[in-house]
């Protein structure tokens, strides 16, 4: 097709305002392609790590922290609970399973979690190498941790106190790892296992004395000097920081939240319900950017407007002798909007690549690699919203050009007499 | 006449809307033969261009170019019909900025519908003497080369009728002389004829200078016109 070569070259007979355009709509679309790849990272992100989690019971206070910090790891806990009420929950008729989560530790940066067997298993993760723990102290890591850390089956080291990274080192409790698992995108990825029993042996012996475990950044929290595993507690004096709760039906989600919140000391929160609002909330945000993004959008499509109405004007007396040459008005306008196509594919493929380096360089900046954002680039089939817009946003742009330069007169080519 | 009529009109007339009618007189031009169209402004010069070129359609006479009577045509048979039948000669010459000079020419191909044919391409820019700057853009030309790239792309599809408007405007005179030679030598070596609209007075004196008979068609104002002012 001659038209998309001779289109091209006329465009380019003005870099700079053809430059412009493409800046400026690469602009918008790329906000727009951002947006639409957050939300889509985001709720990939929320299915898989929330699936089939029916409710999460933990220690009273904000429910969404509790999900973020259970679920997602993104947040700390509120606190812990007594490992017995967690068990007892098992009992209840409406529950199908029980996963313990304890918190407390990490090891560069990496959480440290113990449960059960039942967590790798809920997330399907395969084992890549190695083994699940069958003792206290032996851990498995998730696949990106291995590959951030570069540590292999057969490895130990020692966790740090807190979340964070800053935390005291346990020293004298070193890990060892036994497995690695294989990348599952979840959650497990960047978190490191191990048995509960593991971070009551590191944490108890400290707390009990006090009987207050609650608070996971208690600063002098002491080194312990024994810490024989048969010394072990009976469960109602031990803690979990929370736990992963599946229904036996989906009645249970009318009575059993409410049955936790009364007649335990614990609270009952339905991750399904806390990710709505938590979407509801980051929602108004996005309404702002896609406002934004809209906003730019509209200033591109006047640029390319303006654009091609001067290109019309300037080109006037050569489109009319195209006509005298025998081109078909049609033909004339064509070359127009195919001029108006080459800006909205520049800017499409500008902006596709624009707006995943940003959310690669978001997770990147703000750690949530792998916790919100997935590793690499996703290409939801939303993404062909950008391109749609981008020939939405030129073709419309150039109609009217289009239609000036169909109308172009020959007899005026004529009696330009100079 | 030394041959059948490339050109042959009668009683042509055009109105512009609101207007009084233009009525031209008849013509008929052989093959290789020129016609001046002579006359000053708004005497009707365009009009009668935009005619023959099949750009707007008579109010009443007939027309016909290389054996077709064009005051029928309309839309893209009209357009299919110009690509292949006039070559143009435009005063100002619209060469594309953005397109090289070959590219120019090729551009004529795209505009007719046509598949390109670059040995044509070649042929006519040697036959003008500009080939060594097929890919030049036309800011790197003298207005001398521009004139002859202009002149190719006119002759480009072989023609039978070339219509060159106001050839020699703005030339000095040894370069208006040049101008015409070049036109009559390239209608000469297309077999075209030739059509030449202006009101610079040269141009008949070049003609005449070298030896060549040009008729001189004056189209006339008035509607009550009479139409059988052949020219001689």
């Amino acid at each position: 097709m001659k038209t998309f070569t001779y289109a091209w070259r006329y465009l380019w007979a003005r870099p700079m305002g053809a430059l412009l355009n493409v800046l400026l709509l690469t602009l918008g679309l790329s906000s727009i392609t951002f947006l639409l790849l957050v939300s889509h990272h985001m709720e990939r992100a929320f299915d898989r790590d929330l699936a089939g989690i029916d409710v999460v019971v933990g220690a009273k206070g904000s429910p969404m922290q509790l999900i973020l910090a259970g679920v997602l790891h993104l947040d700390v806990p509120p606190g812990n609970v007594n490992f017995a009420a967690v068990k007892a929950l098992e009992k209840n008729p409406l529950v199908a399973q029980v996963i313990p989560i304890s918190l407390g530790d990490n090891y560069q940066s990496y959480r440290i979690v113990g449960t059960t067997h039942a967590y790798v298993a809920h997330y399907q993760a395969p084992l890549a190498q190695g083994r699940l723990w069958d003792a206290p102290m032996q851990v498995v890591l998730g696949a990106t941790v291995a590959r951030k850390l570069g540590m292999a089956v057969g490895q130990s080291f020692a966790g740090s106190h807190g979340l964070g990274g800053t935390g005291h080192k346990h020293g004298d409790h070193d890990y060892q790892v036994v497995g690695i698992l294989g990348a599952t995108g979840s959650v497990l990825d960047r978190l490191i296992l191990t048995d509960s029993a593991s971070v009551w042996r590191v944490h108890e012996p400290a707390h009990m004395d006090q009987g207050e475990a609650k608070d996971d950044h208690d600063t002098d929290h002491d080194h312990h000097d024994d810490h024989d595993a048969d010394k072990a507690l009976p469960d109602d004096k031990r803690e979990v920081t929370m736990a992963l709760v599946r229904y036996t039906t989906p009645m249970a989600a009318v009575s059993f939240p409410r049955w936790v919140n009364t007649t335990t000391d614990m609270q009952a929160a339905a991750p399904a319900l806390e990710v709505t609002r938590l979407l509801h909330m980051l929602g108004l945000g996005t309404d702002v950017l896609r406002a934004f993004a809209g906003m730019l959008l509209l200033t591109a499509g006047l640029s390319v407007f303006i654009a091609l109405w001067s290109a019309v004007r300037e080109r006037r007396g050569d489109l009319a002798l195209l006509r005298m040459l025998g081109a078909p008005a049609s033909r004339i306008a064509a070359l127009l909007l195919t001029e108006a196509l080459w800006l909205a594919l520049l800017s499409s493929l500008c902006a596709l690549v624009l707006g995943q380096l940003f959310v690669l360089g978001l997770g990147a900046m703000l750690g949530l690699e792998s916790a919100l954002l997935a590793a690499g680039m996703l290409w939801p089939s939303t993404l062909l919203l950008v391109p749609a817009l981008a020939v939405l946003v030129s073709l419309g742009a150039a109609l009217l050009p289009a239609w000036d330069a169909y109308r172009s007169d020959v007899l005026q080519l004529l009696q330009s007499r100079g | 006449m030394t041959g059948p009529a490339v050109l042959q009109t009668h009683q042509l007339r055009y109105a512009y809307p609101g207007c009084a009618a233009l009525a031209f007189p008849d013509v008929a031009l052989a093959q290789g033969e020129v016609l001046l169209l002579s006359g000053p402004s708004g005497s009707g010069k365009s009009t009668w261009l935009a005619l023959v070129a099949a750009l707007v359609a008579p109010s009443a006479g007939s027309l016909t170019v290389a054996g077709q009577e064009i005051a029928a045509l309309r839309g893209r048979a009209a357009d299919a019909w110009r690509a292949r039948n006039i070559g143009f000669l435009p005063q100002k010459l619209h060469l594309s900025a953005a397109l090289t000079l070959r590219d120019n020419l090729a551009l004529a191909y795209w505009a007719a519908g046509m598949p390109e044919n670059p040995a044509r391409i070649i042929q006519v820019l040697e036959a003008l003497g500009v080939q060594s700057l097929a890919g030049r853009l036309p800011s790197q030309l003298s207005g001398g080369q521009a004139q002859r790239v202009a002149l190719a792309r006119a002759v480009l599809m072989a023609p039978p009728l070339i219509l060159a408007d106001e050839p020699t405007a703005s030339l000095d005179d040894a370069a208006a002389a040049d101008a015409i030679g070049l036109l009559l030598q390239a209608a000469k070596s297309q077999k075209a004829s030739l059509v030449i609209a202006t009101h610079d007075a040269r141009v008949a004196q070049t003609l005449a200078a070298l030896g060549v008979s040009a008729p001189v068609l004056l189209p006339l104002q008035a509607s009550a016109a009479q139409t059988d002012e052949v020219p001689a």
